[in-house]
């Protein structure tokens, strides 16, 4: 992974005692809080509704176990024993004392690490797909290119005050696991005919309370056009973004007045001006990056193919756990492995610090001290032997990390919600954990197959519900939580955003409401292997409709 | 007309404060000291602002709440987990709300 050099390292900790002194002015009064807010949101602190909240950047996902060790160390010095993982990749912290802040930044900075344009109107922390670098159906790993783009966007000063947030997701294979067709940029890595690297250019797609599928201006950008064709359309954005209004500040909004073919043509414009300049990137550089993502020396290990085998059939837990959360590695010999932050019934993205340190070990042990962040609030150990999974699952069992349930229906992505976020109107996780309850039994769950729930407590839509293919949205109604669930969302490769089904449920109803549209979904596909998505795109919302309301209610 | 308490979060640590009939800030609702005419609202409002201004705490509002049996309650459900906490238990592992570091 990448490592800090010199200036880097001069740089965080600058930052560090900058924001000391900060926040020591804050506390002694001599700065306001309407000075000190933007200062404080461009280090990660944010005023919840309990406390401060800290973001934690971590970028495209990636970690060491010395990082991991920090985040539970900070979890348990300076918090209240826990941390929770977001579908940004990154991590947050509900307790922090704004006093304690500026240590908890200095801890950070020595293990490589720090909370910059974590919030803010700038481009945010970069995200790419959790299995770069080990998936079998990858170009090419994502993650030099993901470090590229965020070096060149740290405090880039004509970038830093943009029309509204900025998000940049990057994928290394067809398969999209970053979800970045809803995203302010996609990157998808891909070969041309000559076999040169470069990308798929997807812009302006984005959730919230608009959401858009974003549009490919660009079929092929050569890999060394990268900053420049990227710089290319952030002009294009700053000068055009609507600063008028906040909610139609974000690119989704500024490529759909415009259309995609105009905005194309003008950030064109741009790149030809731009593309031979000092930011077409060298070759060397490229390789100089791409040096830290080298994957680890993977021995063969093909005596895991028998031991495997054997463990399989005396323990069918474990069984399962292989069968639902590890993936094929392009080493035949190993595996990736995700570790579940999804228990039955407990608080998705949630990890406790002792959590934290065991996955540590356990990356330390055997998974060559590599760990990553799904956008789908998970844990990810991308290089595991075969012949080691039995002690991997082994030691996750013993802290609680082993469910067996990675992308079916208790994986429920969540965001804080009204338990936590101050813009939120209506509770998530509660309403993730009954679901996870009612739905727990690893029977029920296999047999329903692939299905991915997603919760927003607001229209932000930090819990991805537009692209859920079971998505809810919390909102307020006369003073009481209400939920509208929506059908047919994805945020793969064939991104649709999910349709409204009918009227909201409240929170006591809400879950026999989705046990209704598993069953109906049940009743209804066409074999074992149709899941709910391809059956919702087969039959439309119809029968959902009347099995949730009564085809007379609907009609009426 | 609707009952209010004036509530904010401390600068220092972000905790959910209400003011108390002494003009202290205190992190139960319950011990909060409730304006039940125009005037004590106008004089919560102004002692919001001017806690805001002297940077004891930010966020400072004045919220409806109703007295059940003697006890307040937040009209709105934002403000009753504000006063109560997230209604959910944490993370396993967490070791209760009173950890030696931020004991109440």
């Amino acid at each position: 992974m990448y490592r800090y050099d010199e200036f880097d390292h001069a740089f965080v900790s600058s930052r560090v005692e900058q924001f000391r002194d900060q926040v020591e002015r804050r506390l002694s009064g001599e700065l306001a809080e309407d000075a000190f807010k933007p200062l404080r949101l461009m280090n990660g602190v944010y005023l919840q509704l309990h406390a401060y909240m800290l973001r934690v950047a971590i970028p495209y996902g990636t970690l060491s176990s010395r990082q991991m060790r920090m985040l539970a160390h900070i979890a348990r010095k300076y918090d209240r024993g826990y941390g929770h993982f977001t579908t940004r990749q990154n991590i947050q912290y509900n307790w922090p004392r704004l006093s304690d802040t500026p240590d908890i930044l200095d801890e950070l900075a020595s293990v490589e690490m720090h909370a910059l344009q974590t919030s803010g109107n700038c481009i945010r922390n970069v995200t790419a797909d959790h299995f770069a670098g080990a998936a079998a159906d990858e170009v090419a790993d994502p993650r030099p290119y993901a470090e590229i783009l965020r070096q060149w966007s740290s405090v880039h000063p004509e970038f830093s005050f943009l029309p509204r947030k900025f998000k940049i997701a990057v994928t290394g294979a067809e398969r999209d696991r970053a979800a970045i067709q809803v995203h302010d940029i996609g990157l998808h890595l891909k070969k041309d005919e000559d076999g040169r690297i470069g990308f798929a250019v997807y812009v302006g797609g984005g959730q919230g309370r608009t959401p858009m599928i974003a549009k490919k201006i660009r079929d092929f950008l050569p890999e060394e056009d990268l900053l420049s064709y990227t710089t290319a359309i952030m002009r294009v954005y700053n000068l055009h973004g609507r600063r008028d209004n906040k909610y139609k500040a974000r690119i989704k909004i500024l490529v759909h007045e415009t259309g995609a073919e105009e905005l194309s043509r003008q950030v064109e414009v741009e790149f030809a001006a731009l593309k031979d300049t000092e930011l077409k990137l060298p070759e060397v550089d490229i390789q100089a990056i791409s040096t830290y993502f080298a994957p680890p020396a993977l021995e063969n290990r093909a005596e895991g193919w028998e031991s495997l085998a054997r463990w399989k059939k005396t323990d069918p837990e474990f069984a399962r756990w292989v069968q639902q959360n590890v993936q094929p590695h392009k080493h035949p010999d190993y595996g990736m492995v995700t570790i579940s932050l999804k228990p039955i019934g407990g608080i998705p993205g949630d990890a406790s610090d002792a959590q934290m340190d065991a996955v540590a070990d356990i990356a330390e042990e055997y998974a060559f001290d590599e760990i990553r962040v799904s956008h789908e609030q998970n844990l990810i150990l991308p290089h595991v032997a075969l012949a080691d999974l039995e002690p991997v699952y082994r030691a996750l069992v013993a802290s609680g990390l082993a469910t067996a349930n990675a992308g079916l229906i208790t994986d429920i992505i969540a965001c804080p919600g009204l338990d936590y976020c101050a813009l939120a109107n209506a509770r998530s996780i509660p309403v993730a954990q009954e679901i996870s309850t009612r739905f727990g039994s690893p029977e029920r769950q296999a047999e329903i197959g692939e299905l991915k729930i997603k919760i927003s407590g607001c229209i932000n839509a930090c819990g991805h519900h537009h692209v859920g293919h079971i998505g809810l949205l919390g909102v307020e109604k006369k003073g009481a939580e209400l939920y509208q669930i929506t059908l047919g969302g994805s945020g793969d490769e064939n991104t649709s955003i999910g349709e409204i089904i009918g009227r909201g449920f409240e929170p006591e109803k809400v879950t026999d409401a989705v046990e209704t549209i598993v069953d109906t979904y049940l009743g209804l596909r066409r074999d074992g292997q149709e899941t709910f998505l391809e059956a919702y795109r087969r039959v439309g919302p119809q029968p959902f409709k009347d099995a949730l309301y009564g085809s007379a209610q609907e009609a009426a | 007309m609707v009952s209010k308490v004036l509530t904010a979060n401390r600068l220092s640590d972000g905790i959910s404060v209400w003011l108390d009939a002494a003009g202290n800030w205190v992190e139960q609702l319950q011990d909060a000291f409730v304006a039940r005419h125009a005037e004590a609202v106008t004089a919560l409002e102004a002692t919001g602002k001017q806690a805001f201004d002297d940077n004891k705490v930010v966020d400072a509002n004045v919220v409806d709440v109703e007295e059940v049996n003697g006890t307040l309650r937040p009209l709105r459900m934002r403000e009753r987990i504000r006063a109560e906490g997230p209604s959910i238990p944490y993370a396993a592992g967490y070791n209760g709300l009173s950890g030696p570091k931020h004991a109440a």
